[in-house]
């Protein structure tokens, strides 16, 4: 089995340029490549476009690479937690994409599928469909959008194993295995690395031929961004 | 008028047995309180997950399980987890029977307005413009009146739109109205102690009175 195993964040992402498409993996601050963030932030490049859900929050997340003025341009579906983001895109610091979650995700898709466009009826008659072909199918109206691929794909797995095969946990699962086909090169990290053969082949989610490099990654946070409880019952 | 809670509560009946629904963030959220507890429904949330339960007790906080409103939740038995590009697949492929969801403006022929103010507000639409682009009933919860107290059931949006002719009814702290697929809001009930009248005047689109209005219970 080939061996994509690189030693940790800083090796993983040496070789990420400024200027560099990115796709990163996450929904909130929910499986977010903390680790491959962290290093990006030492590297200190810049111009970077980041395709990515949502932009963090002001001191997590994309938001930590927006603070250093290390984006020139996201492309996201939702923004709304980010005061520093939303200061940005209003001072014309900033360039944004906004597209709606689900073409988000299919465009993507399509990227790692190759796909190069597909119709979708999310945003007709809506300035989302401005400058783009509208057909209709069957008496409804759709709009073509094109696929999204990536120089580096940034992702995060719960388990991975030497392979690149990845299995994700819970809701962190997201656009992370979208995004990992869709990169030329794709980065995974992950909580446990174990050696190829230890995962059942049944419960992968993402297959390794769409990983390129992996590592065991450190100090996870996984901050909550809206902590939600119900009392015990007594 | 009604409260959140009660504009939940009146749209928790609208719930059918056996359907897959989404609920949006606000008020919409609020109606899994209210579902009956015979009737067997599946929550979506759009970020990846089929059968959202109830939030988790203090013990059980997960960062790994969060809902579309990025609030700590649980899953139930039967649940399932998927991406989020299979997610939407469930949604533009009509499989989620019943969308709710907050709006700023409706217009009289079902558009609705909900994801920016220009110059002001850019948080970006997620997944509403997918949601309702595709399910085949759409609900609205809103107050009648913005805070300044504009009509926000209008003959033409003035926002940005989220979707054309797709809200099928509207709940409000005023009244249930149902969109007309000739155009005009039809007025079919009116919360406790409030006239139609009332409802007329802070309806600036066209509103639709047929017969006696029956009033909301609790």
């Amino acid at each position: 089995m080939i061996n994509k195993t690189v030693k940790d964040a800083k090796e993983a992402v040496a070789d990420i340029p400024s200027g560099a498409f990115l796709m990163m993996g996450g929904f909130g601050l929910s499986g977010i490549p903390e680790n491959c963030i962290s290093a990006l932030l030492e590297k200190g490049i810049k111009d970077l476009t980041i395709v990515s859900n949502n932009a963090g929050v002001d001191d997590f997340g994309i938001g930590l690479l927006l603070k250093k003025k290390m984006v020139k341009k996201m492309i996201s579906s939702y923004v709304g937690e980010n005061a520093e983001f939303e200061r940005q895109l209003l001072s014309g610091e900033l360039e944004v994409d906004l597209i709606p979650q689900g073409t988000l995700a299919e465009r993507v898709r399509a990227g790692g599928a190759g796909i190069p466009a597909f119709f979708t009826p999310a945003g007709v008659g809506t300035e989302v469909a401005e400058g783009k072909e509208i057909r209709e199918f069957d008496g409804k109206l759709y709009l073509m959008e094109r696929w999204l691929r990536a120089d580096f794909s940034l992702v995060k797995a719960w388990k991975g194993d030497t392979a690149g095969n990845l299995i994700f946990k819970g809701t962190a699962r997201n656009f992370n295995p979208m995004m990992a086909a869709a990169g030329k090169i794709c980065i995974a990290e992950v909580e446990e690395l174990v050696p190829a053969g230890e995962l059942n082949p049944n419960e992968i989610h993402t297959p390794g031929i769409y990983v390129q490099r992996i590592f065991e990654g450190k100090n996870y946070e996984k901050r909550i961004e809206q902590r939600t409880v119900s009392q015990a019952k007594s | 008028m009604l409260s959140k809670e009660q504009i939940a509560q009146r749209i928790a009946k609208e719930v059918k047995n056996g359907q897959y629904i989404n609920l949006g963030i606000g008020i919409p959220t609020l109606v899994a309180n209210y579902i009956p507890d015979e009737l067997e429904v599946v929550l979506q949330s759009e970020n990846g997950l089929l059968g959202i339960g109830p939030f988790p007790t203090e013990d059980k906080i997960d960062p790994d399980l969060i809902n579309a409103g990025k609030q700590t939740i649980t899953m139930v038995k039967g649940s399932v987890l998927f991406n989020s590009a299979e997610s939407f697949a469930m949604i533009r492929g009509g499989h989620v029977h019943l969308t709710i969801l907050g709006a700023m403006e409706v217009s009289e022929n079902g558009d609705i307005a909900n994801w920016k103010i220009p110059g002001k507000m850019v948080k970006g639409m997620g997944g509403a413009m997918d949601l309702v682009a595709s399910a085949e009933n759409i609900i609205v919860a809103m107050q009648h009146c913005s805070r300044d107290g504009a009509s926000k059931l209008l003959k033409e949006c003035s926002l940005p739109i989220t979707g054309i002719k797709c809200v099928k009814k509207i709940v409000t702290d005023l009244a249930v109205l149902e969109v007309s697929p000739k155009g005009g809001f039809v007025l079919k009930e009116r919360a406790p102690g409030v006239s139609v009248e009332e409802i007329q005047e802070k309806t600036e689109g066209k509103l639709i009175v047929e017969g006696e209005i029956p009033e909301m219970v609790f």
